[in-house]
């Protein structure tokens, strides 16, 4: 008993919180501004509880698993939901139905989790629904707006089918091996054409969660009409999640077809990035040209979990680390001034560096990040996804990606350029930062600015991962 | 001597910009960082000559060696040999003289030295970095401060120079990129240069590696036809932007051909030489004979950039111990002269409000003093004896004369020729703008060279004058260290 509350620690905590949201939310006791202080109090503690009692270990017959690197990853995803609490402030404040968005939220962060630590692909399955439907929920969270809930149909749709998908590789696994184990299911594999069909269905499930190339098609209409508290969400925590299962499930799971696998990333990770990349360039609203942008981070991940070994888990795990600092950055400032004077156009940011200057460079941070520009992390995040990819020898694939870094800066320089060098008649007024939108870019700044240079933080996860 | 100090005083210094107060905090905190590590460089410079002296021949001195990234033997390897030493000098030269001439800088003033700091941080940590991977990652850490230099306070077509630059030197460092993680792995997980070269990296393996690592390097130093950006870079850019760019950024390429690329990848650049050799004597005759066709005196010293870098890349491209220290001195030596120029195109922009040559003339009886200056870098660009120029072409030649052959003699000539062309077109501009009456009425107001500038255009000419007339101090720093390198390439 004792094992099972210090092993399923991370989503006791998150279920405990989301219980105590519903208590709050049927008593009506407390102030709406002071409510949302509490919740990110309690997101903080969240956080923080995740680093505390860590062991590894299974449950219910190794169906949920966990290990340092599952903590940790989760701990990731903690992180970013909690930044996401404190940068959303403004428009947080003003939605009527707080605690219900965070219950959604962290039901959702509870399917992750589980997803995280599944051991058999049932629970697997499960967990997955559990952290694709509440979003789907939170997209439609700007009550008045019409593409708030156009978003949210073609998200429900989309995951809808995808589970669909999804389930159908899991009957012919199913069929095949006799056994949902993840453990047991890799003996039984050995690359037969049925076997490769199953695993094609699976790979488009997750390739639809992570809006890989050609299966991102809901992705940019969901990013632009949600709020951009999900959005943010959507491109970050789900994303992350949805990335390490990927990796779990074809280290472990598919681990004998790693030949087959291999080729279909290669070809998936460079359509991913190519594709993802030349939409964004032509994207004038700030969260398409975000949704396009995250598609071809996504198509870097690809590059590291390519890659098959332990360089590729460090890789991935600690660039979705760095990733959710960077992304969020950007969400943050685009959500500060979309909130607070409606502008949601990259044009719109013409002449912003003279007006708010800080945001300005906390934007630029972020986006050289996501550039791959040192002395931001994302540097080292880019280059070690290709490094990783890179253990596999091919080299015309290590140079696609490496030639897909330009194009990316191209567009990235754009947003920069409007900040920094245009001029404007008429820009942005100076913006009121919010105490706690602050607190958060400052840390995002500094996790963009220390994550990188700190090189332990790279070799703690490596040493979690081996 | 502490290398890291190298790393930390600039460091230090733009942390101090970003905390100051107002703007004259912030020129004066530059200008004592700055001489701080101008004084620095010539300790090391001395000390490194003392070591020199008494007998210690280890190829790199005060190493340094600390794990970053352990789990992918990825380190913080320091060193520093002659070339580094000098490509330091110059840079520390550099530096003082590009925030001396910035300091009317009146648009974010702040801004602006932090960045210009920044980007000789990356300069002082390339040159001595021994570890592939920190190389790499202070080559790129010059990208943001590039592209804001030009676009923020740069002229023309600013921000269409600045992504082309960025853009460009971009796709540079992903061939690099790719090139370096090739060694990487050829050579059984190391980005150490020491370690790399004494791996073996089988010929196929060079064959590929080596055109990616030189063209990659090539983009920054504008090989030929990769110089694209350098003309667009360069005039837009404000004067201390122009003076960062060619005098040290340019370098940081050329030093990574020879290093990098040539050094760790002998056969393939013996297999690639020739080609070198072809794309460098071309650079020079175009870029000698698209200098002619300038009006603009930023589009002039640019493309006469083009054509000066050339050089050191055909001395690279010859392989032999001569011309390749030749290469190096003509690096150091294009280095202070083209910041020179830009200084003073920059001071004279500043009085005249024009670049164009056709609208001065007679500077020199209103502008003695930056007219001389003018006078003075033009002689070197056309390498007059007792000058930089000079002295670096000179060696070049001399070593390309060494290899025999009808192919190389005759690229040897080729270049040599265009020193004609360089005569013509600099003169013509010295000629058109500080010779002759004064065709501008407003001209005849002008104020000579305030403290700064003068400050800043000696530190230049001295250096250009202390290699023009005692090279020896250059070669001696250049020459062992270019013979280690030519020992790799010749196998031993």
């Amino acid at each position: 008993m004792n094992e099972f509350f210090t092993l399923m620690k991370s989503e006791l905590v998150v279920t405990a919180i989301i219980f105590l949201l519903l208590f709050i939310k049927i008593s009506k006791g407390i102030q709406h501004s002071s409510l949302l202080s509490l919740i990110q109090v309690l997101l903080l503690i969240n956080f923080i509880a995740g680093f505390f009692f860590n062991k590894s270990g299974g449950l219910f017959g190794d169906m949920y698993q966990t290990s340092p690197l599952i903590v940790f990853q989760k701990n990731i995803l903690s992180l970013a939901v909690y930044l996401i609490s404190l940068l959303c402030t403004d428009w947080l404040k003003k939605t009527e139905h707080l605690p219900e968005f965070f219950m959604l939220m962290l039901s959702a962060l509870l399917g992750m989790f589980f997803m995280i630590s599944s051991g058999n692909l049932l629970i697997f399955y499960l967990s997955l629904e559990l952290a694709s439907i509440p979003v789907a929920a939170m997209a439609n969270f700007d009550l008045s707006k019409k593409r708030s809930s156009e978003g949210a149909m073609k998200m429900i749709l989309s995951s809808a089918f995808s589970s669909g998908i999804l389930l159908f590789g899991i009957s012919l696994i199913y069929g095949i091996t006799g056994t949902l184990s993840f453990a047991a299911i890799p003996q039984l594999l050995d690359g037969s054409t049925l076997q490769i069909m199953a695993f094609i269905f699976l790979l488009s499930a997750f390739a639809f969660k992570l809006s890989i190339v050609p299966f991102h098609l809901w992705t940019a209409d969901v990013y632009e009409g949600s709020p951009i508290a999900t959005t943010s969400f959507l491109s970050v925590v789900s994303k992350g999640a949805i990335a390490f299962v990927l990796m779990t499930a074809l280290y472990k799971v598919f681990a004998p077809m790693q030949d087959v696998w291999y080729t279909m990333l290669v070809i998936l990770a460079i359509i991913t990035m190519v594709i993802g990349n030349l939409f964004a360039i032509r994207q004038q609203n700030i969260k398409r040209f975000l949704a396009f942008s995250s598609i071809a981070q996504v198509g870097f991940i690809l590059v590291g979990i390519s890659s098959g070994s332990e360089i590729g888990i460090t890789a991935v795990v600690y660039f979705v680390l760095i990733y959710t600092f960077s992304n969020l950055a950007a969400f943050g400032v685009a959500a500060v001034i979309a909130e607070q004077t409606g502008k949601e156009n990259i044009d719109d940011y013409k002449g912003l560096y003279k007006t708010n200057p800080f945001l300005c460079w906390i934007l630029a941070l972020a986006l050289f990040s996501l550039a791959g520009i040192p002395p931001t992390a994302g540097f080292f995040g880019k280059l070690f996804l290709i490094t990783a990819g890179a253990t596999k020898g091919s080299y015309t694939f290590i140079t696609i990606a490496a030639l897909n870094m330009i194009i990316s800066l191209y567009y990235y320089l754009r947003v920069i350029r409007a900040a920094f060098m245009d001029k404007n008649d008429n820009p942005i007024s100076t913006i009121k930062l919010n105490a706690s939108v602050k607190l958060a870019m400052i840390i995002c700044g500094a996790g963009i600015l220390l994550v990188g240079l700190l090189s332990w933080v790279y070799d703690y996860i490596h040493s979690l991962s081996l | 001597m502490n290398l890291l100090l190298l790393i930390g005083l600039p460091l230090l210094t733009a942390v101090a910009v970003l905390l100051s107060r107002n703007k004259e905090q912030v020129k004066w905190i530059s200008l004592l960082g700055s001489m701080a590590q101008l004084a620095l460089a010539f300790m090391l410079f001395f000390i490194f000559r003392n070591e020199r002296a008494t007998g210690n021949v280890t190829q790199m001195l005060f190493e340094q060696n600390y794990p970053l990234f352990s789990s992918l033997n990825i380190n913080f390897h320091f060193g520093v040999d002659g070339i580094s030493v000098a490509m330091i000098l110059l840079t520390s030269f550099v530096v003082v003289a590009g925030v001396l001439v910035s300091w009317n800088i009146e648009k974010m003033t702040k801004e602006f030295y932090f960045l210009l700091l920044l980007l000789g941080m990356g300069a002082y940590g390339f040159f001595i970095s021994l570890d592939l991977f920190i190389l790499f990652f202070f080559l790129e850490i010059s990208v943001i401060p590039k592209y804001l230099l030009i676009g923020i306070w740069g002229s023309g077509r600013k921000e269409y120079s600045a992504n082309k630059l960025a853009l460009m030197l971009m796709g540079g460092s992903a061939l690099i990129l790719v090139g370096i993680l090739g060694l990487y792995f050829a050579a059984g997980r190391s980005f150490d240069i020491m370690e790399l070269s004494k791996a073996t990296v089988s010929l196929s393996y060079q064959h590929i590696l080596f055109p990616l690592l030189f063209v990659g390097f090539g983009v920054f130093t504008a090989l030929f036809p990769l110089h694209t950006w350098v003309p667009d870079g360069h005039s837009s850019a404000p004067t201390a932007g122009s003076m960062f760019l060619a005098g040290i950024s340019m370098k940081l390429g050329g030093y990574g051909c020879l290093r990098v690329a040539t050094y760790l990848l002998p056969e393939g650049a013996k297999e690639f030489a020739n080609i070198i050799i072809i794309l460098s004597a071309i650079a020079i005759l175009y870029g000698a004979f698209a200098t002619m066709m300038q009006k603009d005196l930023k589009y002039i010293n640019a493309y006469s950039s083009v054509s000066h870098v050339g050089f050191s890349l055909l001395g690279i491209g010859m392989l032999t111990q001569t011309a390749i220290t030749g290469a190096l001195m003509q690096m150091v030596s294009h280095g202070l002269m083209t910041a020179l120029f830009f200084a003073v195109i920059g001071m004279i922009y500043d009085r005249t409000h024009t670049r164009m040559v056709g609208e001065m003339g007679g500077l020199m009886k209103k502008l003695p003093f930056i007219s001389s200056v003018f006078f003075i870098v033009g002689l070197c660009s056309l390498g007059l004896p007792g000058l930089s120029g000079f002295v670096a072409e000179m060696t070049i030649f001399m070593g390309s004369w060494e290899n025999t052959d009808a192919f190389h003699r005759i690229a040897t000539i080729a270049a040599a020729m265009s020193i004609v062309v360089t005569a013509v077109y600099i003169l013509r501009a010295i000629g058109n703008t500080v010779m002759g009456p004064i065709r501008n009425e407003s001209y005849l107001s002008l104020k000579d060279a305030a403290w700064n500038e003068r400050l800043a255009a000696i530190i230049l000419v001295v250096g250009i004058l202390a290699i023009g007339i005692a090279p020896g101090w250059l070669n001696d720093l250049l020459r062992p260290a270019a013979e280690e390198i030519m020992n790799r390439i010749a196998g031993n």
